[in-house]
């Protein structure tokens, strides 16, 4: 039996978790039920582990192996199996899901320590962790959206994790609406694959005939519509900052390294349909991700609130990520997400470790300081800060760096150049807004007073407020310093120096189809490229520092309040929707219940009034029945001597 | 003057037609189940006729069906007739119409 196939254990593992926590969860408590789900998701990365092992010792073609586990839907010609696709590009994912995965389950047993609802908590992040499984590794459509709709129903279950308090109900309640939106785009996509592919399948869609360019374009773009959704893109980006409200590991797992990055997998999944698009659809994901690169990087700069900062923060992130899918590099994407995965986990669980010392203040402006007191915390913090700042040696550099040499050189793009310049202002922007954030929060003077010494650092003309801060436990620390090794050396995975050291370019092969664009440009330009965006990274952190580190106590200029509130968006979607918008879907809601449901209704009321005439016949009296059928009988012999005469 | 198989056929028909009338026209249920026999055995007497006119034979065997039917039916009819007659004995099959649309 080859290593490969054991690829189901996977998400079997979480799924027993998850049942295992479902039923006897209350019972075990705290810390069993914690311990539980870490061991389910462990055993799962060891199994990833194996399988990827298993893939390694196959040749290039033999890796894509499909796992047909049963029959699930199949109805004429329409015919979906419940089906695992392992190839390189979900190997990849689930390497990396069920790693960091196993980090912040370690991580959440000291986070929800004392929590009434701790043994809860984990039944909802294994079950994420089995959809999030299924998601990438389903090998069709069908099975990846119950996947993602999965992922989309624990995120909510999460978000409003401590719904007692109206404000995280009603964000959960938002990331929830806001998703289903972008559904609608994937379940268009799907009806337009069956009947362009004529199958879901992965594998028989990308094997089969081409379809019209037409056609793709459009399946290509409705799936971009669920990817924005889930991959929290302008225009539908507004859940992720509110989902915040959920607890600090989920805000890590969920909403920074692994579900939003679906929309990303898919799109890289969907490499073929991409290709064969008219070249204006690609060109309008770059830039609807551009935009929210830029967009949402302009928003964080002016956020006070730590989690607020790294939420605008993944938003931007995942805005490089969908420019180069729009770009075709395939690879820098999915670089890039694994890198952003190690480093923006890492900077939610020190956000998480922060605010567990600050007691559960979220406001930067009340912090300072902190290095001296969470050396640990602090200490890789930094790591993860230099890594998303873009600086050399640091992971994020180097996948940076494959995004923006990409979009300078595929001039298949539309107007590639100023894409570029403007992805190059977005990472500026990254390394200001984090350099403000890193400054706020662990140097400068102290904005608190020690709750136990009384003593205070500046003077203030409003009472500061009463801190104790202190290092978190060994199961909060340990995650950390694990993803900031990852953190560190993940750049490792694909250098950029000779064709033989692009180890995940050469790996995700098979699974890109010879659809993953190829950099023309020579080593002059990279370099040149790479000094560029690194002396842009030094601008962004050098600004910050001069403008927020102040010993004094000082937290910097502050920006205009328009940009604190996301240009205003946010709000005047509210508005709308709750004014002349929510008219307007009232009146498609009558037309439903009047048009659509009288229809339905009235064949109900004809038929029903058919049967009040029939019933009659019905009396009860068994004569009358024999009688009917004696005439019946005269009826036929009659009808018979006709015909036969 | 010599049995043809008109004779027997014609005797079937006389006895169908007397118990499909009688099932028509009597109201007890007792009556009513001998006229059913009455009609599934002129039906057999049809099958053995034409079983011995056609020298097949299927007409023979379609009997047994026939009897092991009626003899089943009989067990549930009369069950059910003996299961009214505790309750109420002097009803009729008419009175036994809770059962209407």
């Amino acid at each position: 039996m080859q290593l490969v196939e054991l690829v189901w254990l996977v998400p079997l593992l979480p799924l027993l978790g998850f049942i295992t926590l479902a039923f006897l969860g209350r019972r075990l408590g705290e810390p069993i039920a914690g311990w539980i789900a870490t061991g389910a998701i462990g055993g799962s990365f060891l199994a990833s582990l194996v399988v990827f092992a298993g893939m390694v010792g196959l040749d290039g073609e033999e890796r894509i192996v499909e796992f047909k586990l049963f029959d699930w839907v199949s109805a004429g010609d329409f015919n979906v199996d419940m089906g695992l696709l392992a190839d390189p590009l979900s190997v990849t994912m689930i390497l990396f899901i069920t790693g960091v995965a196993t980090l912040i389950h370690l991580y959440s047993i000291g986070y929800m320590h004392g929590d009434p609802d701790f043994s809860k908590f984990f039944v909802y992040l294994n079950l994420f962790a089995f959809s999030m499984l299924m998601l990438v590794l389903g090998d069709n459509l069908l099975l990846t959206f119950l996947g993602w709709e999965g992922v989309g129903a624990c995120s909510y279950f999460l978000i409003s994790f401590w719904f007692t308090d109206e404000a995280n109900a009603s964000a959960g309640k938002k990331a929830f609406i806001t998703n289903r939106v972008g559904d609608v785009g994937f379940m268009l996509a799907t009806f337009l694959a069956f009947f362009a592919y004529g199958s879901i399948e992965y594998g028989e869609m990308f094997s089969g005939a081409p379809i019209a360019q037409g056609t793709a374009t459009a399946i290509a773009l409705l799936l971009f519509m669920g990817a924005a959704g889930k991959s929290a893109q302008f225009p539908l980006y507004l859940w992720l900052p509110d989902a915040m409200a959920g607890p600090t590991p989920v805000s890590a797992l969920i909403h920074a390294a692994t579900m939003v990055t679906s929309g990303v997998y898919l799109l890289a999944r969907i490499n073929p349909i991409l290709a064969a698009s008219y070249d204006w659809g690609p060109s309008i994901i770059a830039w609807v991700g551009l935009f929210t690169a830029l967009f949402a990087a302009s928003i964080a700069v002016a956020q006070d609130d730590i989690k607020k900062v790294l939420a605008y923060s993944t938003v931007s992130q995942l805005g490089f990520m969908i420019v180069a899918i729009g770009t075709g590099v395939y690879v820098a994407a999915l670089f890039h997400m694994i890198t952003h995965a190690f480093f923006k986990a890492l900077m939610f669980l020190g956000s998480g470790s922060v605010i567990h010392g600050m007691h559960d203040d979220q406001n930067m402006k009340r912090y300072g300081g902190l290095a001296k007191l969470m050396p640990i915390t602090a200490g890789t913090f930094v790591v993860g800060w230099l890594a998303i700042a873009g600086i050399p040696p640091f992971s994020g550099f180097w996948s940076k760096d494959e995004i923006l040499v990409g979009i300078y050189d595929n001039s298949d793009v539309f107007a590639n150049k100023v894409l570029f310049v403007l992805l190059l202002i977005a990472a500026l922007l990254t390394a200001f807004y984090m350099t403000r954030l890193v400054i706020l929060t662990f140097f400068g003077a102290p904005r608190w007073r020690d709750e136990v010494t009384g003593e205070a650092w500046v003077s203030s003309d409003d009472e500061l407020p009463l801190r104790h801060p202190h290092e978190s436990p060994w199961l909060m620390t340990l995650p950390l310093v694990a993803l900031a090794g990852l953190a560190l050396v993940a750049g490792a995975i694909n250098l950029p120096f000779t064709s033989d050291l692009h180890f995940l370019e050469n790996w995700l092969e098979p699974s890109l189809l010879g659809n993953e664009y190829h950099v023309g440009a020579g080593g002059g330009t990279k370099l040149t490229l790479a000094v560029i965006a690194t002396l842009f990274a030094i601008g962004g952190i050098v600004a910050a520092v001069k403008l927020y580190l102040d010993k004094r106590g000082g937290t910097g200029p502050d920006a205009p309040a328009i940009v604190a509130q996301g240009w205003g968006y946010d709000d005047a979607v509210s508005n709308f929707m709750g004014g002349p918008g929510s008219k307007g879907f009232d009146g498609l809601a009558a037309f439903d219940s009047t048009v659509v449901d009288g229809a339905v209704n009235g064949v109900g009321k004809l038929v029903q009034f058919d049967g009040s005439l029939l019933r009659k016949l019905q009396n009860g009296l068994v004569r009358s029945y024999a009688a009917l059928m004696a005439a019946g009988a005269i009826g036929l012999m009659i009808y018979f001597l006709i015909v036969s005469a | 003057m010599e049995l043809t198989s008109t004779w027997y056929l014609v005797l079937s028909a006389i006895l169908f037609s007397l118990g499909a009338t009688g099932l028509l026209v009597r109201r007890n249920p007792l009556i009513m189940f001998m006229c059913l026999e009455l009609m599934l055995n002129a039906v057999n007497l049809t099958f053995v006729t034409f079983g011995n006119e056609l020298n097949d034979l299927g007409g023979e065997i379609s009997v047994f069906f026939v009897l092991v039917v009626a003899a089943a039916e009989v067990v549930v009819g009369l069950g059910i007739v003996v299961a009214i007659m505790r309750r109420r004995s002097e009803a009729t099959a008419d009175d036994l119409s809770v059962l209407r649309g």
